[in-house]
C-alpha cells in the first residue's frame, strides 16, 4: 500500500520483548507490599444446591484472618454479567455451578488464607442439576435459574435466508452428520490476579488482568453498589487471556475486599486449580447438520441445529452461540439456510469467550460436512470448496453482501498451487508399515469486530510530552498478542519515530480512552485506524508549530524525523525536546475516533446484526497416524490466511502459529471433561495442552490482497487461523484410514476403537 | 531456620521458614519476580531457575533445599543491564508473546545449550519440552535458540534478525 514506508509491513521486534524476556515487567500478580492483605475465595465444589447457611465464625478466629465475608456483607445488587446480570460475587440463595464463589477471605499471608478458606463450611439442599444442553430444553428440566422466562434458554437464534423447506428437494445430493465439540480450557499461564486499595481520593484502583477495563467498571459498580466513576482500572500487559479475561474474574471480589480492608491494599491470585474450576470455557456444542448440493457439487441448502453449553451463567455465551450461528456455512455461498441455534443453561462451568468466540465450533463441522459432501459426490474436497467459496460481491449464507475484501479463493487458490498439496499423493504412498498417512484441508472465514448493535468503536490517543517525547495512550489492552507494539509501529510510521524511542501508557481508565475491548480480532484495526487519525493530526500540529518557529517557512517545508523536525530548504532543525517547550497544555495531545462499518438495515437478519468484514483462512494438514496405538501425528501444516496486508510479518506469525497450536490442542487433546457437573480435568497434569513436542512446524503464508478500510489495509488476524486445525485434522484422519470420529478430540484411544469398529477402512488396508 | 545461598552472585544469608516455597521467597522476600508461577505443581515450567547450573523448578523447592545453592534468576542471567544472547535471540526472532513463559523458558534453554551447545531443532524441542506455552506454539521459540546456539558457539553476543521473521 506505501512502498516508501519505513515501518508498516516490517519485521520490528516487539517493544514489550525487552522487558518480558528480563523479567522486569510487572504483571498484575507481580505486585507485593508490606501493608498487603491475601483474598480468597471458599469455592462451592458442588453443581446445584440450595443455599442455607455459611459457618464463618470459628474461622475469624484463625491467626492472621483479618475478615470473612458472606453475601451479606454485599451492599450493591450482588450480580454482574455483560448481557445478563445473573452471576453473584457471592453465592446468596443458590449454588449453581461447582466454581461459584461462597466466602470471601482476607488474611495477613497465603497460609492463614488457605487454612480458612479450608475451614468454612455451609449447609445447603442439594438439587438435581442439569449437565447437557439438550436435556436442558426438554419440558419438565430442572431450572438452573428460576427467574428466566426461558426456562433454560439463555439465547434462541434463528436464521434463515431463501427457502430451505423445498430447497432440499431440489438437491441431487443430501448428506447429514452430527459432531459434538469439547469444552476447552484456556489455560493462560498467568492465571486471574490482580490487587486493589482505596485511593486518597477514595477511589477504588484495581490493577488487574483483564481484557475490559472500561466495560468492566459498569459490572463492578452496580454490582457492590459503588459509583462507576470512582472505579479505576489499571491493566498491565496480561500473562494471556485469549477470550478468559474478557470480562469480571477477580475484580468484583478485590472490590468486595478493599471494602473491608481497613484501608489496606488487597491481593487475589488465583492458583491453576481454582483458575480451571473458576474460569470460562470455550461452549462444548453438538450440532446437527445436512447440507444439499446440486449434481456438479454447487452447494443449495444448509440447516443445521447448534446447542452450546452455557454452563451456569450466560457471560457472553448467547452471543458466542450467535457468532457461531452466523459462521455457521462458513465461506460458501449457500442459497437456502435455515440455521437454528440454542445457548443453553446447565450447571457445567461457565461457557465463555475463547479465541474463535465460537466460530471454531461451527466449523468443524461444516467443514467435515464439506468433506463428507464431497467424497459422496466423488468431487475433489479442494474442487468442492474452490468452487464454493464466496467471493467479493456475493451473497453470504445470511444474504449480506460481502462488500469488503473477499479472499477466501484466493486462499485455496495458493493452498492448491504449495509443494505440499501438489505432493501429497507422493508423502501418502510412502507410508511405512503400521502407519496410515492422510491429508487434510479446511476453509474458514472469521467476522471481525462487534455486530452492528453495538457499535465497534476506539478513541486514540496520542501526545507530545513535555520532554519532547511521543506517547502512545493504548485504549485496548494487550494480553499478549502484540498490539501495543503495534500501536507504536503505527504512530512510528506516521510521526517518523523509533518504536522504542516513544513511550507507550497501556490502558488505564483514568489516562487512555474507552476504546472497547481486546477482542473480536478487532484491537489493531479499530484503534490502528482510530490512531492513525489521531497521529496525523498531531504531526500536523507539530509541523505547524515548528514552521511558526522558522520565519518565513511553511508547515509543508518541514518533515519530521527521529527525535526532531527538519526545515527542508536551509536543514534547519528544531530537536522534539525543543518543539514541546512551545506546546501550551491543551495542544500536547490529539485525540481521534473510529467506528467499524456495518451493514445497514440488515439487523433483522440475525440477533444484533450481521457483519461485514471477514478474514479468511486455508489450512492443509499432513497426518500419521500409529495403527497400534492410535496415536495421530501433524508432520506438515500450512496456513494460507486472508487477514489483509500485513504491518509486522512477525507478529502475523505469532498469531497464525499461536492459533493453530491451539487448533491442534483442541483437535486432539484438550477435553475439560466435567462429570455432573465435576470437574474431572481438575490441572495441567490431567489436561493436556500442546507442549514443544505436540506442535508442527508452521508455514504461513499471508494473502495480502488488503482490505480498504483496515489501517494499511490490514483485518483481524488474531482468530481465523483457530478454526482450521480441528476440521483439516478430522478430515486428514478419514483420509488417512476411513474414520470419521462425531466426538473430538481426536485422542488416541478414540482413533483406536473406531479403527477397531470400523469394518471397512477405506485407505489403509495396507496398515 | 537459617539457610545461606548464593542468590544471583550475591551471598545470602537469611533466616526463614523451611517450608516456604523456593518461589515465593523469590518473588516475595526478594522482588525478584520474574521468576513466574503458573501452575505450582510442577507441569509448566513458568518458574524455572537455575540450582548449581541447572534448571529447576522453584515452587517445588523449599527453602531448607536452597542451602549451600548457587541459585540464578531470570534477573540474574545477565546484570548489569546488559542481555545474554538466548534473550537477545528471543526479542529479535518474535519468541515472546505474552512473556508469562518466557523468563522459565530462558533458563530451561540456558540449561539446555550448557549441556547440547549444537542442538538441533528436534532437540530444541525435547529440551524445552517442561516448559508449557500457549502463545506462539513454539516455532519462534525453537527458531530463537537455534540462533543464539550458534552465535554462542561462535563466541557472538549480539543477534540481529535480518530476515522477515
Amino acid at each position: 500500500m506505501n512502498n516508501t514506508s519505513e515501518k508498516i509491513g516490517k519485521t520490528i521486534p516487539r517493544f514489550d520483548a525487552v522487558t518480558k524476556v528480563t523479567g522486569r515487567e510487572r504483571y498484575a500478580a507481580d505486585y507485593y507490599g508490606e501493608d498487603f492483605l491475601w483474598t480468597g475465595v471458599k469455592r462451592a465444589g458442588i453443581p446445584h444446591a440450595l443455599l442455607k447457611a455459611i459457618h464463618t465464625g470459628k474461622v475469624r478466629d484463625i491467626p492472621g484472618v483479618a475478615a470473612v465475608l458472606t453475601h451479606e456483607d454485599v451492599k450493591g445488587t450482588n450480580r454482574y454479567g455483560i448481557i445478563r446480570k445473573d452471576e453473584p460475587v457471592l453465592a446468596d440463595k443458590k449454588i449453581h455451578h461447582c466454581g461459584d464463589a461462597v466466602a470471601l477471605v482476607l488474611a495477613e499471608d497465603r497460609e492463614a488464607l488457605r487454612r480458612a478458606i479450608e475451614n468454612i463450611s455451609f449447609d445447603y439442599e442439594p438439587l438435581p442439576g442439569v449437565f447437557d444442553p439438550e436435556e436442558a430444553l426438554k419440558e419438565g428440566a430442572i431450572p438452573v435459574h428460576e427467574d428466566n422466562s426461558e426456562g433454560n434458554v439463555i439465547r434462541y437464534v434463528p436464521v434463515e435466508t431463501g427457502n430451505p423447506g423445498s430447497a432440499f428437494n431440489e438437491c441431487d445430493t443430501v448428506v447429514e452428520a452430527v459432531f459434538e465439540v469439547p469444552r476447552q480450557e484456556h489455560a493462560y499461564l498467568e492465571t486471574e490476579a490482580g490487587w486493589a486499595h482505596f485511593d486518597k481520593d477514595g477511589q477504588l484502583v484495581i490493577v488487574v488482568a483483564t481484557q475490559t477495563p472500561f466495560r468492566d467498571r459498569f459490572e463492578i459498580a452496580p454490582a457492590l453498589g459503588l459509583d462507576m466513576e470512582k472505579i479505576h482500572l489499571v491493566v498491565p500487559y496480561l500473562g494471556g487471556a485469549f477470550g478468559g479475561k474478557d470480562g469480571i474474574t477477580v475484580q468484583c471480589l478485590l472490590g468486595l475486599a478493599a471494602l473491608h480492608s481497613g484501608g489496606r491494599s488487597v491481593k487475589m491470585w488465583w492458583d491453576r486449580q481454582e483458575s480451571f474450576l473458576a474460569s470460562v470455557k470455550r461452549l462444548p456444542a453438538r450440532m446437527y447438520y445436512r447440507l444439499g448440493a446440486k449434481g456438479d457439487g454447487t452447494l443449495h441448502a444448509l440447516e443445521c441445529r447448534l446447542y452450546f453449553d452455557g454452563g451456569a451463567y450466560a457471560s457472553l455465551g448467547g452471543e458466542i452461540m450467535t457468532l457461531a450461528a452466523e459462521h455457521a456455512g462458513s465461506a460458501y455461498r449457500i442459497p437456502h439456510v435455515s440455521i437454528k441455534g440454542w445457548c443453553v443453561y446447565t450447571n457445567n462451568p461457565v461457557g465463555g469467550p475463547f479465541r474463535g468466540f465460537g466460530v471454531p465450533q461451527v466449523t468443524a463441522a461444516m467443514e467435515q460436512m464439506m468433506d463428507i459432501l464431497a467424497l459422496k459426490i466423488k468431487m475433489d474436497p479442494l474442487e468442492i470448496r474452490k468452487k464454493n467459496t464466496v467471493r467479493r460481491g456475493d451473497k453470504n449464507c445470511l444474504g449480506v453482501t460481502l462488500t469488503h475484501s473477499t479472499g477466501a479463493g484466493e486462499c485455496l487458490k495458493v493452498l492448491s498451487e504449495h509443494p505440499l498439496w501438489k505432493g501429497k499423493d507422493t508423502w501418502k504412498a510412502l507410508a511405512g508399515p503400521f502407519e496410515a498417512r492422510g491429508v487434510g484441508i479446511a476453509c474458514m472465514a472469521h467476522a471481525m469486530g462487534y455486530p452492528p448493535m453495538v457499535p465497534d468503536v476506539a478513541n486514540a490517543k496520542i501526545e507530545i510530552t513535555e520532554e519532547g517525547k511521543i506517547r502512545v495512550y493504548a485504549g485496548v489492552v494487550d494480553m499478549g498478542q502484540g498490539n501495543a507494539s503495534t500501536y507504536l509501529q503505527i504512530a512510528g510510521e506516521i510521526l517518523s519515530q523509533g518504536v522504542t524511542d516513544m513511550e507507550l501508557v497501556l490502558p488505564d481508565t483514568e489516562r487512555t480512552l474507552p476504546s472497547g475491548s481486546s477482542s473480536a480480532s478487532r484491537t489493531t484495526y479499530t484503534y490502528g485506524n482510530a490512531l492513525i487519525k489521531a497521529a496525523a493530526a498531531l504531526k500536523s500540529r507539530m509541523l505547524e508549530k515548528a514552521s511558526s518557529l522558522i520565519p518565513g517557512s511553511g508547515a509543508e517545508e518541514c518533515i519530521l524525523a527521529e527525535g526532531r523536525v527538519i526545515h527542508k530548504p536551509t536543514g534547519k532543525e528544531i530537536p522534539f525536546h525543543d518543539l514541546a517547550l512551545f506546546f501550551d497544555e491543551s495542544e500536547r495531545v490529539c485525540t481521534d475516533t473510529f467506528t467499524m462499518p456495518v451493514v445497514k438495515g440488515m439487523n433483522d437478519v440475525i440477533y444484533m446484526g450481521p457483519h461485514i468484514i471477514y478474514s479468511y483462512g486455508a489450512h492443509l494438514v499432513y497426518i500419521e497416524i500409529d495403527m497400534l496405538t492410535g496415536k495421530a501425528e501433524i508432520k506438515q501444516y500450512l496456513a494460507v490466511t486472508d487477514a489483509g496486508k500485513v504491518i509486522n510479518p512477525q507478529a502475523y506469525e505469532q498469531q497464525i502459529q499461536g492459533a493453530i497450536a491451539q487448533g491442534i490442542g483442541y483437535a486432539l487433546h484438550e477435553d475439560y471433561k466435567v462429570e455432573g457437573g465435576v470437574s474431572r480435568t481438575p490441572d495441567l497434569a490431567s489436561y493436556i495442552i500442546p507442549t514443544s513436542m505436540d506442535t508442527p512446524e508452521i508455514i504461513s503464508i499471508p494473502i495480502e490482497m488488503g482490505e480498504e478500510s483496515g489501517p494499511f489495509g490490514m483485518k483481524g488476524v488474531g482468530e481465523i487461523a483457530m478454526s482450521g486445525p480441528m476440521p483439516a485434522i478430522a478430515n486428514a484422519i478419514y483420509d488417512a484410514c476411513g474414520i470419521r470420529i462425531s466426538r473430538s478430540p481426536y485422542t488416541a484411544d478414540k482413533i483406536l476403537s473406531a479403527l477397531s469398529y470400523n469394518e471397512k477402512p477405506e485407505s489403509c488396508d495396507e496398515g | 531456620m537459617k539457610v545461606e545461598f548464593v542468590l544471583n552472585g550475591s551471598r545470602i544469608v537469611i533466616d526463614i521458614d523451611p517450608d516456604r516455597r523456593v518461589v515465593d521467597i523469590l518473588r516475595e522476600d526478594f522482588q525478584l519476580t520474574g521468576t513466574k508461577e503458573g501452575c505450582g505443581s510442577g507441569e509448566c515450567g513458568s518458574c524455572t531457575i537455575l540450582v548449581d547450573g541447572e534448571s529447576r523448578l522453584s515452587c517445588l523447592m523449599l527453602a531448607a533445599q536452597l542451602e549451600g545453592k548457587t541459585i540464578t534468576t531470570i534477573e540474574g542471567l545477565a546484570p548489569d543491564g546488559k542481555m545474554h544472547t538466548l534473550q537477545e535471540a528471543f526479542i529479535e526472532y518474535g519468541a515472546v508473546q505474552c512473556g508469562f513463559c518466557t523468563p522459565g523458558m530462558v533458563m530451561a534453554v540456558v540449561d539446555l545449550l550448557s549441556k547440547n551447545p549444537s542442538p538441533d531443532r528436534q532437540e530444541i524441542r525435547e529440551g524445552i519440552s517442561g516448559n508449557l506455552c500457549r502463545c506462539t506454539g513454539y516455532q519462534k521459540i525453537v527458531d530463537a535458540v537455534e540462533v543464539a546456539a550458534k552465535a554462542m558457539k561462535n563466541g557472538e553476543w549480539r543477534i540481529k534478525n535480518d530476515g522477515e521473521g
